[in-house]
């Protein structure tokens, strides 16, 4: 058993190590990708080289950031199968497809048309050379749609069903699985938080060009471009952000709970505007904030766009307490329940396995019908307590609403510098603003990654959300291999991410050195 | 018939995959002596379709967990070291082309040939291992009602040596071996192909076809002669059953397959020999090429058609894994099949990109020009 937690452990780790570097390179490859396509457009219908040059400036940034995000995105993948085998065998017929047709759609594109993007300026027409950069942002954007319908199909499992025969969920709505609604929502949040990090990107390093009063025209002219993409991105992830909120509160209840620190619930709730947990937050459930300013029915609102409707704290969910319009306090389901039920499940297809042995078919398929039944709360029976159901709260809460600080601070920064690009293009070079414009690039990454932490954490203790907990998902390997796998991985992507920052700062440099605009 | 389709299909990705390792080939020769022009002739002329290699794997990968996922579960996370070694080499290929030549890149140019060398040797050996394992099978055992167990839940459990004992298994090794040699010299022939104004290379591009076409011819008949006398597991009447010669019978069963992998050996002695005595022949990686693709695609079907385990347990024969027990649902299969009506559009927009882009033969100049 020790064993089982250690190799969970580190796997976990493992994984979250790949997830987070992984993000720190892919959304400005998607980010960039957008940005050099709309730069190439003007080159193309102005003719003018100025354009082409300032595309090529920006391209190469992307070029050394791309190389990266592909290395660490192999290993994500691949971990599915090395770290987490149990889950690749109960649940691959379904999650295996996104996974394959986002190489087979996706991958084939990018790698094709990046290095006509490239390599291609002299050997294909400006018309092909352009068509491929587009395709390489389109690509790069259906690569994170497949990968983020799998990951949304984790969040929010449907489209399935459960065969005791072969012991594991087949897949009967493929459109139910692409098209739910966490994973619509999932989609444009997470493409429209790249496209921030790469407008914000452009507006940091050309920010930090007028600082040193070098190529002040080419910094103005891509501000122009990379803000408007990181103002379209930010209302876009302010708009998303707010639909995966709303669907959180039906399909992961508990998420919502913990992102707010919540574990009484109440009718009007209040949002947390600002606040900071006590260490032990649950042994006080009614107070759990050392401090707090509140929003008054903020949360009520913000969910169900009435001030007055109840929204469940943790305890509440554990209990399966509501209180309805009518003010009574109902009790449904407590987790307490749903685990007896799940392991109701598992001694169902322990009797199916049996049935099937003896060949005793009316067994069976009394069985399969009360596995079916109560299939929905499979995950329950693996859970040794009702609080083992609870994610982390204080990471959970701290990661939402870091992401919430840094993305209103993002939506203004973006506000203002859009005016600034299109009509006061003056106070762009200011000291107060170029320093803004190069802070905004750390919040842009802060805010992603605080993002996919909720995201992951907050679903906690589940790989697959009610069916399958963290730990039933493993691989039977020792917790010594993967602890030595990760310090390899994590040595290497973090002196590759230092290779990468040292190489475009230096190529940043040289650059501002020239004139960006004539290459000379 | 859909489980026979999504083999098929993976027989295919593999063999692509073994012709794009001509990549891999060619970053195993950077470290050998050379001039620097010749290095970064090189290493321009792979820099324009490593990732074609690199997504191929990842698709590779993909398409099997969404077809086979008992294979997925089993091999990767039964062979751990294998895999994990095998990942690791790409991941440091990924970024050294970009990386290698930057100013500021902190480690020195040198370090980063030393990583496309270490996945050129590393890469194609363990991938080589790993094909091996659908013949010579792996030491795991799959109980699914393992998952019922909290306490000890994992379906698939693999020998304690996760997969370093493949690695050091010389059947695996001879293939992995062989893989190493070809992906040489297709690397070579790639090489002649596409790199142009430069004779003295050129010419030395031609003996090392030779010299490794010929450690490849001699590792590959070894590796055949050891795979057609070796004993399979065949699932007939509800169990596996140890069979003796079971390639050579499915060689045999599917004839077309044993003239496709006729032809396939030919047209790569064909390529290596032409390109050895000609002066000016430069269409050898075509021919090399398609024979290539089409003996790993026959290699691929004999493991997997007719009822055998294309991964035997040497554990526990009724663990082992055949096309049938280990893939997906009916419903996936046919889903996923609509997906792969794609791949004909894939493959012909990669080939027009490919013959846009090598119109002309790679030049110094060019390379030089090139510092994107």
């Amino acid at each position: 058993m020790n064993d089982l937690i250690g190799v969970v452990d580190w796997s976990r780790a493992q994984f979250a190590l790949t997830a987070m570097y992984h993000w720190l390179f892919v959304p400005l490859t998607i980010g960039l990708a957008l940005i050099v396509a709309i730069m190439e457009t003007i080159y193309v219908r102005t003719g003018n080289e100025r354009w082409k040059n300032i595309t090529k400036f920006w391209m190469t940034l992307f070029g050394i950031n791309f190389a990266v995000g592909v290395a660490t995105g192999l290993i994500l993948e691949f971990e599915f199968g090395t770290n987490w085998s149990n889950y690749s065998w109960f649940v691959g017929d379904i999650f295996g497809a996104p996974l394959a047709i986002e190489g087979i759609v996706a991958f084939f594109m990018e790698a094709t048309f990046v290095a006509v993007m490239f390599f291609g300026w002299n050997k294909v027409s400006k018309g092909f050379h352009l068509a491929s950069s587009w395709l390489t942002a389109v690509g790069v954007c259906l690569s994170a749609m497949w990968i983020l319908i799998a990951n949304a199909w984790m969040q929010y499992p449907v489209g399935m069903k459960f065969d005791p025969a072969q012991m594991r969920n087949v897949m009967d709505d493929f459109f139910a699985v692409a098209l739910s609604p966490v994973a619509v929502n999932k989609f444009f949040h997470a493409v429209a938080c790249s496209w921030v990090l790469g407008g914000v990107f452009v507006l940091g390093v050309s920010s930090w060009l007028m600082l040193k009063r070098r190529n002040i025209e080419v910094a103005k002219d891509s501000i122009k471009v990379g803000s408007v993409v990181g103002l379209v991105g930010i209302l876009a992830t302010c708009y998303t952000g707010h639909g995966s909120a709303v669907v959180v509160s039906e399909v992961q209840p508990m998420k919502l709970a913990a992102m707010e620190g919540l574990y009484e619930g109440s009718v009007g709730q209040s949002i947390v505007a600002f606040g900071v947990l006590k260490p032990d937050a649950e042994k006080t459930p009614d107070d759990p904030m050392l401090f707090s300013i509140d929003i008054p029915k903020g949360l009520s609102y913000l969910i169900y766009a009435d001030g007055d409707s109840f929204v469940p704290g943790i305890n509440d969910l554990i209990a399966g307490r509501t209180i309805t319009a009518e003010g009574d306090t109902v009790y449904g389901q407590s987790y307490e329940e749903k685990m007896a039920l799940g392991m109701n499940v598992r001694k169902a297809l322990a009797d199916y396995g049996m049935a099937k042995k003896t060949g005793d078919e009316a067994a069976m398929k009394a069985a399969a019908d009360a596995v079916a039944k109560d299939f929905d709360n499979f995950g329950y029976g693996y859970l040794e307590s009702p609080e083992d159901a609870v994610p982390p709260v204080g990471m959970s809460f701290y990661a939402f609403h870091i992401m919430v600080y840094a993305g209103g601070l993002l939506l203004l920064v973006l506000l203002v510098t859009v005016w600034f690009a299109w009509y006061r293009s003056r106070y762009l070079e200011k000291t107060w603003f170029c320093v803004i414009g190069i802070l905004s690039v750390a919040a842009a990454w802060i805010c992603g990654e605080a993002g996919w932490v909720l995201a992951e954490v907050g679903r906690q203790p589940w790989v697959i959300q009610n069916l399958m907990p963290t730990n039933a998902a493993i691989s039977g390997i020792q917790p010594s291999s993967v602890q030595l796998t990760f310090w390899i991985f994590a040595l290497v992507f973090t002196a590759l991410l230092i290779a990468e920052v040292s190489i475009m700062l230096r190529y940043i440099s040289r650059a501002s050195k020239s004139d960006i605009a004539t290459n000379h | 018939m859909l489980q026979a389709y999504w083999w098929l299909l993976i027989a295919v990705l593999g063999a692509a995959l073994v012709f794009l390792l001509f990549v891999q080939g060619g970053q195993s020769m950077l470290l050998c002596k050379g001039s620097d022009i010749e290095r970064r002739l090189m290493v321009g002329s792979l820099g324009r379709k490593w990732e074609l290699t690199y997504t191929t794997l990842v698709v590779f990968g993909g398409a099997f967990f969404a077809s086979f996922p008992l294979f997925y579960s089993t091999s990767f996370g039964g062979a751990y070291w294998l895999w994990m070694l095998i990942l690791l080499s790409f991941v440091l290929q990924a970024v050294s082309y970009e990386f290698r030549s930057r100013k500021g890149n902190i480690y020195g140019t040198g370090v980063y040939d030393f990583f496309l060398a270490f996945n050129g040797l590393f890469g194609c050996v363990l991938l080589g291992v790993a094909v091996a394992m659908l013949f010579f099978g792996g030491e795991f055992t799959v109980v699914r009602d393992n998952i019922l167990n909290p306490a000890a839940p994992v379906i698939s459990q693999w020998a304690p040596t996760h997969g370093l004992e493949a690695i050091v298994c010389w059947k695996n090794l001879l293939l992995g071996f062989a893989v190493f040699y070809l992906a040489r010299t297709l690397a070579a022939l790639y090489f002649i192909n596409d790199i142009g104004g430069e004779p003295s290379f050129t010419a030395h591009m031609r003996k090392r076809v030779f010299t490794n076409g010929l450690v490849f011819a001699v590792l590959f008949v070894a590796f055949l002669v050891v795979l057609l006398t070796a004993t399979g597991l065949r699932f007939v009447d509800g169990s596996f059953v140890a069979e003796p010669y079971i390639y050579l019978h499915n060689l045999l069963s599917y004839w077309y397959l044993a003239v496709i992998l006729l032809l396939g050996v030919v047209a790569v002695l064909y390529a290596i020999f032409r390109t050895t005595f000609s002066k000016t022949w430069r269409g050898g990686i075509w021919f090399a090429g398609f024979g290539v693709a089409g003996v790993v695609c026959v290699l691929f079907l004999i493991a997997g058609y007719g009822g055998t385990a294309y991964l035997p347990s040497l554990t526990d024969q009724q663990s082992s894994l055949t096309i049938a027990n280990s893939s997906s649902s009916e419903f996936t299969l046919t889903t996923m099949s609509y997906v792969s009506i794609l791949i004909p559009f894939v493959l012909a927009y990669i080939a027009y990109v490919w013959a846009k882009m090598n119109a002309k033969p790679l030049t110094a100049e060019e390379v030089e020009q090139d510092a994107h």
